[in-house]
């Protein structure tokens, strides 16, 4: 028997990572995967969530969530790639047009 | 947690990859524990199969390599680091002190694939045809934004 | 009262006149503009005498209310005129010298670039007087006290490239509104204590008060602050300064401005509020003495002048002190008549000393005249007749109205009537001094061709440029008769204006409905047959003196010329600080000038306006910048900082949301 607050301890673990992740490291791709690691404690959490309350629709919406990670990690990738082309660096540093 | 711990620490994006995947293998465990084995085999399938291969590929695509130092933001690490270690200790510390730790049996609920479909079918039918509409559209842009340059710009130039 | 509905046309159709020729003269041919300003001004002195023949002293005073204007609660003021025996004189004079100037100064100013200008301003001019003068009420008598205020400045500057000219304006528009502030202060009490301006209302409750005999009260302040409005508008002691700065003018303006007309308007505002300065006895004394003393102080500094139309100017002043002389000792009707007479002399003075000045080539020098008699004998004619006139001389019209004035003044104290003779000695003697140096011995000025534009003026005194002249050039020559006209007729009215009113004191009783109630002394005096021995003795030393005054001026710059500079010169710095009008001007510029305007400057200007105003306006915009360059740095283009701020926002919403939970 597992608490419940222990899965959601794990799941808050999990996001912290992902946000340390995204805020550290400098190479585009590896901030994508923080990104993703985020999504994934998420995912967790509803999870358990549906298991304590017995509700199916929890694991429903995981799979919306999955589905949405998938469709956004394809065109991020994409988007990765384009930016690879013209500026031919992969580190978000470098990567600061914005600010023109 | 481990895998993430690692993600963080690793320079090389491959290693991150690589520690990605293992958390998820990880988590779907943790979801066959919690009775959801639907979602633990879409997990597996999906994440870690489709999306970890997909940056897999693109790392090994663009070649990147390990990452060099270069000057970040203060901001970030000022402000951002901060924050997520209050919001972390905060979180934390409610979950362990204020929730009633009502323990969850294992395989508590049955994650039966018949029922899920059930519900996806039925009751959230709309948002599911909604996804589907999103993938497609994630797919067309995907590949409009990694085309060459030159097809995009003659695209460009016939629509302008 | 009886309403007469033509009484506002009379200002109207110079205004006309004076629109006309503003907006459009410019692109008129100057044959258009001046029979424009002539026709307009014409037309309302033919409206004048037609008021005057249809005029009845049964029905008087006519009045007429064109418009409404203020109604406050019980306060109203309206845009109303009025005719009496009173502003009848006054329309007169005004129209009918105003008319003659203005066609003189269709020949005096012809060759001036701003002749339309001129012509315009000049019948601006007729009508903000003629609203002073037909005014019902004081605040519409105040606009047109303000609007020749404006006229004066408008046409004293008329040069307005010269500084001198300029500067000339300002200071004659300033002197002015110190005194219209205290004629505005009397209006304010009338308004408080009587609640009405309109002068049936006021007089009404005014006659109702008793007189204040025991010291002073509210009319003894109303009829000192009117004299203060007065003095500066007729050019007394203390705000007689820029009468003789106004010279900077075109002579037709100091002919008409600052001779018939504006000047005397002080004198018709004293005259038309008798009835409170009856009542206000020390008021009324302080009138008097302000006057007398002007007129002895004017007439002394006059003896020193050179220039001629400064001779004249201190004599307009010392003139009008024996008006205001008059009025002070309840002699109202007597210095209403000296008003009229002084019109007539007074502006064929100063026509002519323009024509002396047009002949000469712009020279205003006396020293440098001299002989002029041979080269234009009518301006000598006219200016000789006007010159007896102002000395006194019987039986031209000067001598009546004077003469008056000094009888009242004698039954008022012999100390008004002394010092009125001494000036009228001192007065003979500068006016036939001025003829003397202008018209007698032999020319010494230099040839008027090259006097042209090389003066001692600058640019030329009255406009003129060396392209002007088709007559002879070398010496003087008389003026056209354009010019001549107006002075024949001044000359005529001169000799016979004042033998008609005088006689049996016939203006004294054309006027006494105006004044009835007062203390009018020859009221008393004149029921008797004729005039009584005093009298004639009195009439005996005034002419005496003025003959006196003559025959000095005769000795002096007619027989031995040589004297005046030994004169000069033993008298050393009295004659120095009468020459130099007694540093009346530099006084007021070290007492009044310069601490207002190193005060300003300093607390007002750096003080205020930079330190405060421009200074607020300043930091308020630093700030807004120094706080945007602060900000700005968030819009970095840097990725990571924009998660960071993210995750610091997360941060505190978690936190706000478990505080929630915990309360």
């Amino acid at each position: 028997m597992v608490p419940l607050s222990y899965y959601l301890l794990l799941s808050g673990i999990l996001f912290m990572c992902g946000v340390l992740g995204f805020l550290i490291k400098r190479n585009i791709i590896t901030i994508f995967m923080s990104i993703e690691l985020m999504l994934n404690g998420v995912n967790l959490s509803f999870v358990a969530f549906a298991a304590h309350w017995h509700a199916l629709s929890g694991q429903v919406f995981v799979f919306f969530v999955m589905v949405v990670a998938a469709a956004e990690a394809a065109v991020g990738l994409a988007i990765i790639i384009a930016v690879y082309r013209t500026r031919e660096t992969l580190n978000v540093d470098q990567v600061n047009l914005l600010k023109l | 947690m481990a895998g993430a711990i690692n993600l963080l620490v690793q320079s090389h994006p491959i290693n991150s990859a690589l520690s990605l995947i293992a958390v998820m293998a990880a988590l779907a465990a943790e979801y066959l524990l919690l009775g959801a084995e639907f979602v633990a085999a879409v997990q597996v399938i999906v994440y870690a199969g489709a999306i970890m291969v997909l940056f897999l590929i693109t790392i090994m695509l663009l070649n990147a390599g390990a990452e060099e130092r270069t000057k970040g933001s203060r901001v970030a690490i000022l402000l951002g680091i901060p924050g997520v270690l209050i919001g972390g200790v905060l979180v934390a510390w409610t979950l362990l002190n204020r929730s009633n730790t009502q323990a969850v049996p294992i395989g508590a609920l049955k994650g039966d694939p018949k029922d899920i479909a059930r519900l996806l079918f039925h009751d959230f039918l709309l948002p599911f045809e909604v996804t589907s509409v999103l993938i497609l559209i994630a797919i067309m842009g995907a590949v409009v934004l990694a085309s060459r340059p030159r097809a995009v710009a003659s695209g460009l130039r016939k629509d302008g | 009262m009886t309403p007469n509905p033509y009484l506002w046309v009379v200002p109207i159709l110079p205004l006309a006149g004076a629109a006309i020729n503003g907006l459009f003269g410019r692109r008129s041919s100057k044959k258009t503009i001046s029979t424009v300003a002539l026709v307009f001004c014409g037309a309302a002195f033919a409206m004048a005498l037609y008021l005057a023949a249809g005029f009845s002293s049964a029905s008087a005073p006519y009045y007429f209310d064109l418009a409404h204007w203020i109604r406050s609660g019980n306060f109203q003021v309206d845009f109303s005129f009025y005719l009496d025996q009173l502003s009848l004189v006054m329309l007169l004079v005004v129209t009918g010298v105003g008319f003659l100037i203005h066609i003189y100064s269709v020949g005096y100013m012809w060759d001036d670039d701003g002749y339309y200008r001129f012509m315009s301003y000049l019948n601006l001019f007729m009508f903000f007087m003629l609203t002073l003068v037909l005014a019902k009420n004081y605040l519409v008598m105040f606009i047109g006290w303000e609007g020749v205020g404006l006229a004066s400045y408008l046409l004293i500057g008329f040069w307005f490239t010269k500084d001198s000219a300029a500067a000339a304006g300002k200071k004659a528009f300033i002197v002015n509104r110190i005194g219209d502030f205290g004629f505005l202060i009397a209006l304010f009490l009338m308004i408080k204590h009587f609640g009405s301006l309109d002068f049936t209302h006021v007089f009404a409750a005014v006659r109702s008060l008793p007189t204040e005999t025991a010291g002073a009260g509210l009319l003894t302040a109303i009829g000192l602050l009117l004299m203060v409005g007065a003095a500066g508008k007729s050019a007394q002691i203390p705000l007689y300064v820029w009468l003789p700065d106004a010279m900077e003018g075109p002579t037709p303006v100091s002919a008409l401005i600052h001779a018939a007309t504006m000047v005397t308007a002080g004198v018709y505002m004293v005259a038309r509020s008798s009835a409170i300065f009856e009542r206000a006895p020390m008021a009324m004394m302080v009138v008097a003495i302000i006057g007398t003393l002007t007129a002895l102080f004017a007439a002394t500094i006059g003896i020193a002048q050179t220039d001629i139309k400064k001779v004249l100017a201190y004599s307009t002043v010392s003139q009008l002190g024996y008006m205001f002389m008059a009025c002070g000792v309840g002699a109202f009707s007597a210095g209403i008549f000296h008003l009229m007479t002084h019109a007539f002399f007074k502006g064929l003075l100063f026509l002519a000393a323009g024509s002396v000045i047009h002949g000469v080539g712009g020279e205003q020098d006396m020293r440098k005249m001299g002989g002029l008699r041979v080269y234009m004998p009518w301006t000598f004619a006219t200016m000789g007749t006007a010159t007896l006139a102002i000395a006194g001389i019987p039986p031209l019209a000067g001598f009546w109205s004077k003469d008056e004035i000094l009888w009242q003044a004698f039954n008022a104290s012999w100390v008004y009537w002394l010092i009125g003779v001494i000036t009228a000695f001192i007065t003979s003697f500068y006016m036939f001094r001025l003829m003397y140096m202008t018209f007698g011995g032999e020319y010494r000025g230099a040839a008027v061709q090259g006097a042209h534009g090389r003066d001692v003026h600058g640019l030329d005194a009255h406009g003129h440029d060396d392209r002007s002249h088709g007559h002879g050039h070398g010496e003087p020559h008389e003026s056209p008769w354009v010019m001549l006209g107006p002075l024949v007729v001044l000359a005529v009215l001169s000799v016979f204006g004042g033998w008609v009113a005088g006689y049996n004191n016939h203006f004294e009783h054309f006027l006494a409905p105006v004044f009835q109630g007062t203390s009018d002394v020859a009221q008393e005096a004149s029921p008797e047959a004729g005039k009584s021995t005093l009298e004639y003795l009195l009439m005996v030393v005034s002419v005496g003196v003025a003959g006196l005054g003559w025959f000095l001026a005769y000795l002096l710059y007619s027989r031995r010329p040589q004297l005046p500079a030994r004169i000069a010169a033993s008298l050393g710095g009295l004659y120095q600080a009468v020459a130099n009008k007694y540093y009346i001007d530099e006084l007021y510029a070290v007492l009044f000038v310069k601490p207002l305007i190193d005060g300003s400057t300093t607390i007002l200007w750096h003080g205020v306006d930079q330190g405060v105003i421009d200074a607020a306006v300043n930091n308020s915009a630093d700030a807004a910048r120094h706080v945007s360059d602060r900000a700005r740095h968030m819009q970095s283009g840097n990725l990571r900082s924009y998660a960071g701020w993210i995750a610091a926002g997360g941060a505190v919403v978690i936190a706000y949301m478990v505080w929630m939970g915990l309360r």
